[in-house]
């Protein structure tokens, strides 16, 4: 009785715990000075299976080293702290061959440009196939079928003779798509997009978009989308994460933010995009740059409209100002 | 009064050499179009990839010469500053300035003074003064493009094109490659120059927002051809043609919520080098029927709508 209790409580956690869970994670970089230049600052964010997180933001914020992180790819002397839990472990403390193994076949990633992620000498196929082979054991023929079932998953036409094109005789759409089925080759758990569809045509896009979708219903799996396009995360992502200089600023559910978005940076970022069914006199701006920031305080002071010395006393942080409505501003409550 | 530019039944061909001795193929980049601007206006140009845009803005702007049809501008104002009355900006505020000239020397490119110091003279105070026009500060003249961040960038770009005093300015893609915060910005500016100093648009753009902030006049184009042409008003408020009315859903738009699968438009553009027959749309579209693939239809207005004309047998 009580085992069987217990095993029914341990299944529901397990089904509520969030997949991938990070806590208080900083990217830094030595300066020249013999100092460390943080990127990114004490974010902390979850993603549960089946669930789409959309991290939002300026150029520069910070976005693509959040999931360089996830991947263990961080570049050259950058240096990453906190907790990354997936599954119950911390990414944090493996080591590179655990990385290894965990990349691409637990965790994989999806790039704006799918030149730099594909090797432009071997055929689409054979790079798929490749990724089956180490992950999942397969000789050259079962690989080679699985990778075109995998290319007509995505939506490739004729996805036999595609498989033997290079990457360059793809088009851009056809490029996404096959770096999609290469990504999702061993049924990751997470995939991370970095602005995946943000050098594509609006029609490709929303092909792009519906695909991601559909695969998540199909496996379940769960989805970081990174993105500058507010428009485009609204329609795809469950919860949302804005970030400003490195520091998530707002995170909410979808509807909250954007029914009731309460950060100054966020309010101002929805304003400020034109609406294509709306046509105003002028545009809402948000003046100054990401680049001039206080030296203490929070981050956006230069640039908000309701700054006061009260913000910049002391940087703010996430605050839960309603169930699951995060906020980093010392002016709501 | 004549429009401030015809562009008149334009076609735009690229002879693709084969092998030797091999036939040449032809690439129709842009194909009889017919288009006109009103002075102080803005005419947008949208469609797809590869589609013509840039290919037509080009001609409009005098850097590549049509293959057929003629362009007619037809100034007001004298233009004294020898600049021929039309500038042009591009997408890429990163490669578009040369990196080893100071921002006084392309911003004043135009200008093409002799070099007397009264040429100088003159040639320092109205780069100052476009400068402060765009916005930037005096002493940004004596810097270099690497110092100034994509936004900034851009306003020098717009220094140079408004130097010569131009009645029209082809903008290819000019925000795509700025952040949204810096895109308002620009944007504004832009209207700015346009209401002070009488500048009509040539906008060719893919962001659907920010072509109904600033058009006037929109024309919608698929393979080189027009597949719409009509006032943004009407267009936005009742797209005509197949083509346009699937452009305009697939745009993400918020307050939506989450997106409902199967309403993307099917397949790619084809390639412009062998281009679908009768209507170039009907591999793509929804409401294709037989003769589609068999009549070319013509440019005509839209169903109790003179001004707004649709090339699609059965427009809407
Ligand atoms: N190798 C590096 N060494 C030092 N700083 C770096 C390095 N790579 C990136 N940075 C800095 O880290 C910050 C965050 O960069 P990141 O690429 O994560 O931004 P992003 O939000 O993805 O921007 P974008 O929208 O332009 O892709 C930037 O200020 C960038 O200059
Ligand atoms: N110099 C050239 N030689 C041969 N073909 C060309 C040349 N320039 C453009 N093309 C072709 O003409 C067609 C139209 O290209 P264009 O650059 O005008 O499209 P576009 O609408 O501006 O696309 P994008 O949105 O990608 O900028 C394309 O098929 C392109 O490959
Ligand atoms: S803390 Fe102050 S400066 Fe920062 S966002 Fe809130 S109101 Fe603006
Ligand atoms: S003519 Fe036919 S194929 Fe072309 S847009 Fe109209 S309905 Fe579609
Ligand atoms: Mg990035
Ligand atoms: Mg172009």
């Amino acid at each position: 009785m009580g085992f069987v209790a217990n095993t029914l409580r341990l299944n529901a956690e397990a089904q509520t715990a969030p997949l991938l869970s990070v806590d208080d994670l900083t990217v830094s970089f030595p300066t020249k000075g013999g100092g460390h230049n943080a990127v990114v600052t004490g974010l902390s964010y979850q993603i549960a299976q089946s669930e789409t997180l959309g991290v939002v933001g300026e150029s520069g914020c910070g976005k693509t080293m959040t999931s360089l992180s996830l991947m263990g790819l961080v570049p050259g002397r950058g240096r990453v702290t906190g907790r990354i839990g997936f599954e119950g472990r911390d990414l944090l403390q493996q080591s590179e061959k655990q990385w290894r193994d965990l990349r691409g076949r637990e965790v994989a990633m999806i790039f704006q440009e799918p030149m730099t992620a594909m090797n432009p000498v071997m055929s689409v196929g054979q790079q798929i196939a490749e990724v089956l082979k180490v992950h999942e054991g397969l000789g050259q023929r079962d690989s080679l079928d699985r990778a075109i079932d995998l290319l007509k998953a995505v939506g490739i036409p004729s996805p036999a003779q595609r498989a033997r094109d290079f990457p360059h005789q793809l088009s851009g759409g056809m490029r996404q798509r096959a770096m999609i089925a290469m990504a999702l080759a061993c049924r990751p758990k997470l995939l991370v997009a970095d602005e995946p569809t943000t050098a594509l045509d609006v029609t490709i896009q929303a092909q792009i978009l519906d695909l991601i979708i559909e695969l998540q219903e199909e496996t379940g799996m769960a989805v970081q989308f990174i993105t500058h396009n507010l428009a485009v995360v609204s329609e795809l992502a469950h919860k949302i994460l804005v970030m400003y200089a490195g520091r998530g600023v707002e995170y909410a559910t979808s509807e909250q933010l954007f029914d009731q978005p309460l950060h100054p940076y966020t309010q101002g970022l929805i304003q400020t995009l034109p609406d294509p069914d709306r046509k105003v006199d002028r545009l809402h701006v948000i003046h100054g740059s990401l680049r001039v920031q206080p030296a203490q305080g929070c981050r956006f002071a230069s640039r908000c409209p309701l700054a006061s010395d009260e913000c910049r006393a002391a940087e703010p942080i996430l605050r839960e100002v309603a169930p699951g409505h995060f906020v980093a501003c010392v002016k709501v409550n | 009064m004549k429009p401030l530019l015809e562009i008149d039944d334009v076609s735009v061909h690229f002879p693709l050499r084969q092998g030797f001795m091999q036939p040449g193929l032809t690439l129709r980049a842009v194909e009889n179009v017919t288009l006109s601007l009103q002075r102080g206006k803005t005419l947008a140009i949208v469609g797809e990839s590869g589609s013509g845009k840039s290919t037509l803005g080009y001609s409009v702007a005098g850097l590549r010469k049509p293959t057929s049809g003629a362009i007619r501008l037809n100034p007001q104002r004298q233009s004294e500053r020898g600049s021929g009355g039309i500038q042009m900006i591009f997408q890429d505020p990163f490669s578009a300035l040369d990196p080893r000239m100071m921002v006084e020397d392309i911003v004043a490119e135009p200008l093409r003074l002799g070099e007397t110091a009264f040429a100088r003279k003159e040639r320092r105070a109205k780069v100052a003064e476009v400068l402060e026009q765009v916005g930037l500060p005096a002493d940004a003249a004596n810097r270099y493009p690497h110092q100034f961040s994509g936004g900034q960038r851009q306003r020098i770009a717009i220094a140079r094109a408004l130097i010569g005093d131009p009645e029209l300015i082809v903008c290819d893609e000019p925000l795509s490659a700025l952040d949204v915060s810096i895109q308002s910005k620009i944007l504004n500016l832009m209207d700015d120059i346009r209401e002070k100093y009488g500048i009509s648009y040539f906008f060719i753009s893919h962001d659907f927002g920010v072509v109904r902030h600033i058009a006037d006049q929109v024309a919608v184009l698929y393979l080189g051809r027009i597949m719409e042409v009509a006032s943004a008003d009407d267009i936005f408020s009742k797209p005509s043609h197949p083509y346009t009315q699937a452009l305009f859903e697939a745009v993400p738009r918020i307050g939506r919520g989450r997106r409902q699968k199967g309403h993307a438009l099917k397949g790619e553009i084809p390639t412009p080098l062998n281009p679908p027959s009768g209507c170039v749309f009907h591999t793509r579209c929804p409401r294709a029927r037989e003769n589609c693939a068999k009549v070319r239809p013509k440019l005509e207005p839209a169903p109790g709508r003179p001004g707004q004309l649709a090339a699609c047998h059965y427009k809407d």
